[in-house]
């Protein structure tokens, strides 16, 4: 606390001065990471205060000499004030620190996964920075490019507002990642997006006899583009007879689900995955 | 005069521990011991059993000859990780179906405290006069054992890798999984307010669920927040549909105008192993006179499963989820052996019930 106040009476002590003193002669801007100097504004020794968006510099100087601002005391955006004081007064002065050139990207891509066929289910948004991770916002180009799973790149130049550009892509009929990434100069980001197929369509199922019990295997479960429907998804299959209900819930394998049942008398047996039914089959049992 | 007196303390000791050991039960407990009676018979082996004193218990059995100690323990104490073995048997009450001079058959109701809150079971125990005293005949569950095989198992597992603490700003996670509330009703019941319905997971991936609700009074604030705790199986595989029900006790239906259903998915890792099958599933009623659902469930995988949870969905002609029940199994699910389960379905609902969609959930030891 006593810190934080013998920070802001010094500070308010060299802004006051600040305002009765001459101009000291400062670049008007600046790019961020350059170094560069200040003219020398008085002889003797001063004190030195370079006031940021992020952080303060205070140092000695010899007033008579240029002051040498090095390049990571400016790698931040944004306005900064210099001051230098000597004996009873002080001048000071203002530049504004740019963004350097464009040297990273920021790519978020939502979402990770996505069913197929689905308009406008990709969104990309590029930010671009400096290395210094200051916001470009000086417009860019930036160029997009998407690698489907199957099929040839597509590529587009976006430019960027106030540092930001976006794409709105729709998710492919055939399943698998599509790559996307966005590229400035050598900076580049990939991200992958899983294109997953849709719920199952036309879910059918068949039943064969063996060793005394009924076994029920669904056809290659697909969604309505072809596309299998993932292993691990889960298809459950209901028989009544005169035993009861039986349920089983069987998660896909190559694309099949497949259980044995035993049956007694006549049994009708129904298939389902998620809120998809399947065809539904009456069985004699007692083979 | 020295020796009275000591006589008399004597004599005075002696009245005062008798006093104390007959109004502390001692005759009564003698009595037991001795099983003059069916109900002492039972009482006192179900006691022993409290105790764990297994020796004695196993020594009141009156078919020794045919039941296992070992089974006889396991049947009572559990095994292979199962609700038992995380359970203490609480209080029983015993009271007689059929008596003669011979023979009894009396049913005992085992009040166990378990990890997952209070169990009851039923035993139905047959007792036979043996001299001047009464036995119990213990039920002989041969457990068919499977013979010695290799059960590959090859279904999916999901894990996960998440984004890292190190990684740039705007580096790609993997998104939680797509879960949708499919159905939901509110229904009032005698002391309280319950929402049943069911949730799917409509992604590709795993998903553990949890669905919570808060209730809006009329002016609409919040009257009240619950969530599905156990009434719900929280591990979803791609496109599994899991029954929910959230109790709000002591509400009141009109005392509420709407209601806010927060469905949460989070990406877990987990195994399509194993699969259960749940099988021989009807509506009968007990001899208690409830209406109960019962069914078998087989564990068609090669590894234990160690305490089956079962959650029932119940249906009107309507298909509207009527009314959601659950229950622990208190036995274990040994590969291939099936193991019955029995779910409470309130009277005034029984009579509703069209159909029915019964899962399963399970806890492992190493992976729960």
């Amino acid at each position: 606390m006593r810190a934080l106040i013998s920070v802001s009476l010094l500070l308010s002590f060299v802004l006051t001065t600040a305002l009765w003193s001459a101009e000291l002669k400062v670049p008007p801007q600046v790019t961020a990471g350059n170094a560069f100097s200040i003219s020398g504004a008085g002889s003797g020794q001063g004190t030195f205060y370079l006031i940021g968006p992020a952080e303060s510099i205070k140092r000695q100087v010899d007033l008579a000499n240029d002051i040498q601002i090095q390049s990571e005391e400016v790698e931040h955006v944004g306005r900064y004030t210099a001051i230098t004081c000597g004996g009873d007064q002080c001048s000071s002065g203002h530049f504004y620190v740019h963004a350097a050139a464009p040297d990273r990207l920021g790519l978020i891509v939502h979402p990770s996964r996505v069913p197929v066929s689905n308009p406008n289910a990709i969104s990309a948004v590029v930010f671009v920075f400096d290395d210094f991770h200051n916001l470009v916002l000086v417009p860019q180009s930036v160029k997009l490019t998407v690698t489907p799973t199957a099929g040839s790149s597509i590529s587009e130049s976006r430019n960027t507002q106030n540092g930001v550009t976006w794409v709105r892509l729709n998710s492919a009929p055939k399943g698998g990642p599509a790559k996307i990434e966005a590229a400035i100069g050598k900076a580049s980001e990939i991200r992958v997006v899983q294109q997953v197929a849709s719920d199952a369509c036309n879910l059918q199922m068949k039943s064969s006899w063996m060793s005394g019990k009924l076994v029920i295997e669904t056809n290659p479960v697909r969604d309505c583009t072809g596309n299998f429907v993932p292993d691990g998804t889960i298809v459950s299959f209901t028989k009544t007879d005169a035993d009861g209900k039986t349920t089983v819930d069987v998660p896909l394998k190559k694309g099949i689900a497949k259980v044995e049942m035993p049956v007694s008398g006549q049994a009708h047996i129904t298939v389902a995955s998620g809120v998809v039914t399947g065809n539904e089959l009456n069985v004699s049992g007692g083979r | 005069m020295k020796r009275l007196l000591a006589i008399g303390i004597f004599i005075i000791t002696v009245v005062l521990v008798g006093i104390s050991w007959f109004t502390s039960g001692g005759l009564a407990r003698q009595r037991m011991y001795s099983a003059q009676t069916p109900e002492e018979a039972v009482r006192l082996m179900v006691s022993q059993v409290q105790a764990h004193n297994w020796d004695a218990a196993y020594s009141r059995l009156a078919n020794r000859g045919e039941v296992d100690k070992a089974a006889f323990v396991r049947d009572l104490a559990g095994s292979n990780g199962s609700l038992l073995t995380y359970a203490n048997l609480e209080s029983f009450d015993v009271w007689g179906l059929h008596q003669t001079n011979q023979d009894a058959i009396f049913r005992a109701k085992l009040h166990y405290s378990t990890a997952v809150g209070p169990l009851e079971t039923f035993r139905d125990l047959k007792v036979e006069h043996d001299g001047n005293t009464w036995k119990v005949f213990w039920p002989t569950t041969r457990l068919p054992k499977l013979a010695p095989q290799v059960i590959p198992v090859n279904y999916l597992r999901w894990d996960v890798i998440n984004r890292g603490a190190q990684d740039d700003w705007g580096v790609q996670n993997v998104d939680n999984p797509q879960v949708r509330i499919i159905s939901m009703n509110a229904l009032q019941r005698p002391d309280s307010v319950v929402l049943v319905g069911e949730i799917v997971n409509e992604d590709t991936i795993p998903a553990y669920v949890n669905v919570s609700a808060t209730l809006l009074g009329p002016d609409g604030n919040e009257v009240a927040q619950e969530g599905s705790f156990d009434k719900i199986s929280h591990t979803l595989l791609p496109k599994q549909v899991s029954p929910y029900r959230i109790d709000f006790p002591g509400m009141r239906m009109d005392k509420i105008k709407s209601v806010r259903m927060d469905a949460k998915a989070m990406l877990i890792a987990a195994s399509a192993d194993p699969v259960i099958e749940v099988g021989q599933q009807h509506i009968e009623t007990d001899a208690l006179n409830k209406k109960v659902l019962r069914g078998q469930l087989v564990n068609q995988s090669g590894q234990i499963v160690n305490i089956p949870h079962v959650i029932a969905s119940y249906y009107d002609g309507n298909g509207k989820v009527i009314w959601v029940s659950d229950g622990y199994v208190d036995q274990e699910l040994l590969p291939q052996i099936p193991v019955s389960f029995g779910l409470d379905v309130p009277d005034d609902v029984a009579k509703n019930v069209q159909n029915y969609h019964v899962v399963v959930n399970y806890y492992e030891n190493n992976n729960s």
